[in-house]
């Protein structure tokens, strides 16, 4: 099952391979990709194992509250529709920082945007390899040589062979195929668990108001419809946190970071024009709403029919209810799905971050956008690519230990704190400017990681009982309370990028090319047009 | 040949951009989508956190069963789904309205 999903996608990479010749083909697939296509591709750029493992597993140990998150990942694409993905096509041409370069001066701009798309990459990509790690070596546990370690290996690898031979074309169709597969794979969970419940919607709730559920050995009911079992003030009482203020935190995170994360951003360039950017916005919209509705039934599913004993690792929720319903094959079959799904967003990471490097950092902050020969960004981009998924191997394998979510919810909210407030200001502010966009971005990236290490995801006294995977990294009592750092980061990225205009003299050439940029963002002329082929 | 072709005859001089940012036309068009963008994104932030406030600090509120077991909670939920979607699609109408004026804008200054 693996292997078939592996030899497909390799498949997919040579036949891409012949068509990327030229820089616009390989960062940004030529511009030809359809709306359609684009919508499925961001879609499976999205939905990564967080969201598939991660919020099924969440549902099925605390109900509602789980649900929460699949809310708040879907509204965030209003964000994104109205706010940036217009722009971003009209004005860009391969990476977020085209954007905030296009009027502001482009050496330091670019450094920071790409200082943070790195950051916010290698973070996302370190958490689905860690995952992909724990995932496969549970799956095939009677195989023993395979180990976490051979996993994240095997997917660095893998994912390095797909982009760089691949290009922007091989991502964006391994995506494609892998958010086929997986809105496949949910519909048909979803099916066999309302088989359970005689298609009956009124059984399956009554089923879940009261899930029986073992603490301490007294069984109890519990109704998992109703909120407050992971950020009520009750459940979170006991590791001193601070409850809904963290349930606030994380929904500014989602909503705003989405919009600023990097593999999503780069998505926009592959279409051949805003229209069709806005179009494969409301795709995906379509595509990952019925996803995250239907997690509803993955996650209650599991809460119902099965014991959490079954279940064990809060992660496996979709897999062992697989097994449960389909016996062996349909576990491998979902297994699959859900190492594909890894595949695919780690290889759109990848992409992001190495066309990041070889755009904005070689081309234009080392050679100072002086003209690079044909085809040496692209060259560029590949070898960076190989180093980014070797860096995101060691780091990996390094901090196997550490907590998958946190590091996802860390990179929502660097890209909540850095990012959006530069693009939203570098789009609507004529006033803003070079020092202002430089602030901003390194004020919201430091102030999300410092609070990230204060916070209890980071620091925490544990008993000596606890198992090594599951310690604090800091032995201390946490310095700030919230798991998430977006109230508090966010704000300060604001901020910092307001004072550090205001502070600054007035640009004179940034606010005379505001016509230019503004006429350009609205209307798309003079913007990057597809190629033929 | 894959080589990127030229983008449509952008204006050549910054005067050329000025020209247009200063016809009456693109200054309707920016308070057309400013007066319809900011209001829509004002309410979205306040449905979405509506909720968030609603289920996070007034839980007993949201507890009460409303179609069989079904609470309030969970259809506000599936509401904010709903809400998304629509506000997508009002928007999409909206833009293709944008559009019209934009090639027709375009046409008068002959790019």
């Amino acid at each position: 099952m693996f292997l078939t999903f592996v030899l497909a996608t390799l498949g997919i990479t040579v036949w891409s391979a012949r068509k990327n010749t030229g820089s616009s083909a390989y960062f940004a697939a030529g511009r030809s990709i359809k709306g359609w296509q684009n919508g499925l591709a961001v879609a499976g750029d999205y939905m990564s194992a967080a969201s598939f493992l991660g919020i099924s597993g969440m549902i099925a140990f605390f109900g509602f509250d789980g649900f929460m998150y699949s809310v708040g990942f879907l509204v965030a694409y209003l964000s994104v529709l109205y706010v940036v993905a217009e722009p971003l096509r009209n004005a860009g041409k391969f990476t977020m920082a085209d954007l905030l370069a296009y009027r502001l001066q482009a050496r330091p701009v670019r450094a920071a945007a790409a200082f943070s798309t790195l950051v916010i990459s290698t973070l996302y990509m370190v958490a689905q390899m860690i995952g992909a790690g724990v995932l496969v070596s549970t799956l095939l546990k009677d195989y023993t040589w395979i180990t976490p370690n051979a996993v994240i290996v095997g997917v660095g690898v893998l994912m390095m062979v797909y982009v760089i031979f691949g290009g922007m074309h091989g991502t964006t169709w391994v995506q494609i195929v892998k958010a086929v597969l997986l809105m496949g794979a949910t519909f048909a969970l979803s099916f066999l668990v309302m088989q359970q419940f005689g298609f009956d919607l009124g059984r399956f709730f009554d089923a879940v108001s009261a899930v029986s559920v073992t603490e301490n050995g007294v069984e109890t009911a519990k109704n998992f419809l109703d909120p407050g079992l992971k950020f009520g003030i009750e459940a979170t009482a006991a590791t001193g946190g601070w409850g809904p203020l963290d349930l606030i935190s994380l929904g500014l995170a989602l909503v705003l970071g989405t919009a600023g994360l990097p593999h999503v951003l780069v998505r926009f360039y592959t279409v051949p024009d805003a229209r069709t950017a806005r179009v494969s916005v409301v795709w995906a919209m379509v595509i990952i709403g019925i996803f995250y509705i239907l997690t509803t039934f993955l996650g209650f599913g599991a809460a119902t029919l099965l014991t959490r004993a079954e279940i064990g690792n809060e992660n496996m929720a979709a897999p062992e209810l697989a097994h449960f319903l389909g016996g062996e094959a349909f576990f491998a079959f979902i297994s699959a799905v859900a190492f594909a799904t890894i595949l695919a967003v780690v290889a759109g990471l990848t992409i992001s971050a190495s066309t990041s490097f070889a755009h904005d950092f070689y081309a234009n902050v080392l050679k100072a956008g002086k003209e690079v020969p044909q085809g040496r960004e692209v060259k560029i981009a590949r070898i960076s690519a190989l180093f980014v998924g070797a860096i995101s191997i060691v780091l990996a394998i390094r901090l196997q230990t550490v907590n998958v979510a946190f590091l996802v919810g860390l990179a929502f909210a660097v890209a909540a704190s850095a990012n959006l407030p530069v693009i939203v200001f570098s789009v609507f502010w004529k006033r803003f400017n070079t020092a202002g966009a430089v602030t901003g971005l390194i004020v919201g990236l430091a102030a999300s990681i410092v609070l990230i290490v204060l916070s209890p995801s980071v620091m925490g006294i544990d008993g000596p009982d606890v198992a090594a995977a599951k310690r604090h990294l800091i032995q201390a009592a946490p310095i700030f309370p919230l798991t998430n750092p977006g109230i508090v980061s966010i704000p300060l990225g604001l901020i910092a990028a307001v004072l550090g205009t205001l502070l600054s003299k007035r640009e004179i050439e940034a606010e005379e090319k505001f016509a230019e940029f503004c006429v350009r963002t609205h209307t798309g002329l003079g913007a990057e047009k597809a190629s033929d082929h | 040949m894959n080589q990127e072709k030229p983008s449509e005859n952008p204006p050549s001089s910054s005067d050329g951009w000025v020209r247009i940012m200063n016809r009456p036309e693109f200054a309707q068009l920016l308070v057309a989508k400013r007066r319809f963008i900011v209001p829509c994104c004002v309410f979205f932030l306040l449905y979405y956190f509506a909720f968030l406030i609603l289920v996070g600090w007034f839980p007993d509120l949201v507890k009460k069963p409303v179609i069989g077991k079904v609470n309030v909670a969970y259809l506000f939920a599936l509401s904010q789904f709903v809400m998304a979607w629509g506000m997508a699609w009002l928007y999409m109408r909206r833009a293709a309205v944008y559009d019209r004026a934009v090639a027709e804008m375009l046409k008068k200054e002959n790019l």
